[in-house]
């Protein structure tokens, strides 16, 4: 199996890899739209602006890659921003479009709350997903964000998660997943989530 | 529901923990990697590592330490001391930490805080304050370790680095700290309800009743501790328990 981690310079892919290692299987780094279309699975990671991936993902000319391997039926997991971008826009970048797999916003957190939305905080499974197979109820996973992704169509809500009102923690057009928290930073139930996407 | 978090932090010297815990099942109590395998285990909810290598021809040799632990250690690690450029931070995010704590370089040159929020985004930024008190409801920022007072109002500074795009506040009171007497309730209290990023609370931690009182009473977000896990044989397991009975919300 050719599992890849794209490499867009938008933060820290060593600890996915490394996680993904953990599982028993092995990632490549790619950067170029050939790579992509070589893999069986992709990871997308991300820390940082919205704005800034996007242009990254443009600059590298991904983006017309990325999404004929969302159309062709492998497997592909966006992780916290990696899976932000796989909606329409978001409000920490106005006006950037997204890869608009997932038709819908991202948005910034109310201010009566604490933003970033920082630590550990359970998800709530919204239906069955093979990607939270075994995953225990009421499990913890590390969550690192001020931006929450809102789907205009509700049923690729596969998680929530609660803070102060419900947010969108997982969604899911299978095979493309998008998961908000750090499975690669949530010690056994993030390497089982992991786990269950390497084996999909 | 967010769970207050329990953070044991770690003093690493030239690449050696120099304060930590000195249980005997570690091999090698020294070791980073190891003692972050430990507390791992043990349910932390996150590491500190402060390196405190005042030479520079060592300095570097964090970033080994930083990769190594986070190759085999899955949890959030947070990594504070030297950090006076982008540079810096980005090499250490690299390397595998998840959020970087500055300290005087923020104090001395606060647009470091915006640039490094920009680039890396507000979650990987902390702005850690040293604070002593210097009258009812008043404290001061010092900088160098603790060893230089600023003219600086800590509550202000706070306030100024949430601005500049912190992501959080490292906060320690600089009278508690080594006392194992508790936590600054009312220090933490009036930065944690002021602004509108998360609170860690350092300093003068000495039993799992100081958690409870700064989470309850000093409504901070998470609680660091260093001597109540090194020289006690409090596991964090124990004071989570403790902490849930009284109505907590913690991770077990």
């Amino acid at each position: 199996m050719n599992l890849g981690i794209i490499d867009y310079g938008a933060g820290n892919l060593r600890s996915v890899a490394k996680a993904v290692e953990y599982c028993g299987a092995t990632a490549q780094i790619i950067a170029t739209p050939r790579e992509i279309l070589h893999m069986d699975k992709i990871i997308l990671p991300g820390v940082g602006a919205f704005g800034h991936a996007m242009s990254a993902l443009a600059q590298l000319d991904l983006l017309d890659a990325l999404k004929t391997f969302m159309q062709s039926g492998k497997p592909f997991l966006g992780i916290c921003l990696g899976m932000q971008v796989l909606f329409g826009d978001s409000e920490e970048s106005p006006g950037v479009p997204g890869i608009n797999i997932f038709p819908g916003h991202v948005r910034r957190f109310p201010n009566h709350l604490k933003v970033p939305h920082l630590g550990w905080n359970q998800i709530i499974p919204e239906k069955s997903s093979p990607l939270f197979r075994g995953v225990p109820e009421e499990a913890f996973f590390y969550f690192a964000h001020s931006y929450y992704a809102h789907p205009v169509q509700s049923e690729c809500i596969i998680a929530t998660t609660d803070y102060q009102g419900s947010y969108t923690a997982a969604t899911a057009r299978e095979p493309v997943f998008g998961i908000q928290f750090h499975p690669e930073k949530s010690q056994s139930n993030g390497l089982l989530v992991l786990n269950n996407f390497i084996t999909l | 529901m967010l769970a207050r978090r329990i953070i044991p932090c770690l003093d690493v010297k030239e690449g050696r923990v120099v304060k930590g815990t000195q249980f005997v099942n570690l091999r090698d109590a020294g070791d980073p990697v190891e003692q972050a395998r430990f507390y791992d285990e043990q349910g932390a909810d996150e590491l500190v590592f402060l390196d405190i290598t005042a030479s520079a021809e060592y300095r570097d040799i964090i970033y080994d330490v930083v990769a190594h632990t986070a190759e085999q250690v899955f949890m959030p690690l947070t990594v504070g001391g030297g950090i006076r450029t982008v540079a810096d931070a980005r090499k250490l995010l690299q390397s595998g930490a998840d959020k970087i704590a500055i300290n005087t370089a923020a104090l001395q040159e606060p647009e470091l805080v915006a640039a490094c929020a920009r680039q890396f985004g507000s979650q990987a930024v902390v702005v850690a304050i040293d604070a002593r008190r210097i009258s009812a409801g008043r404290w001061q920022v010092f900088i160098h370790g603790g060893r230089t007072a600023m003219d600086v109002d800590a509550v202000q500074w706070a306030l100024e680095a949430e601005h500049r795009g912190a992501g959080e506040i490292l906060l320690t009171s600089m009278d508690r700290d080594g006392t194992r007497d508790g936590y600054d309730i009312d220090l933490t209290r009036a930065i944690s309800t002021r602004v509108n990023i998360p609170v860690i609370a350092s300093g003068g931690c000495g039993e799992a009743a100081h958690f409870f009182d700064v989470f309850e009473n000093g409504k901070a977000d998470a609680a660091l501790a260093a001597s109540v896990f090194h020289y006690r044989h409090n596991s964090i397991a124990e004071i989570k328990n403790y902490l849930k009975e009284r109505g907590i919300h913690v991770r077990i």
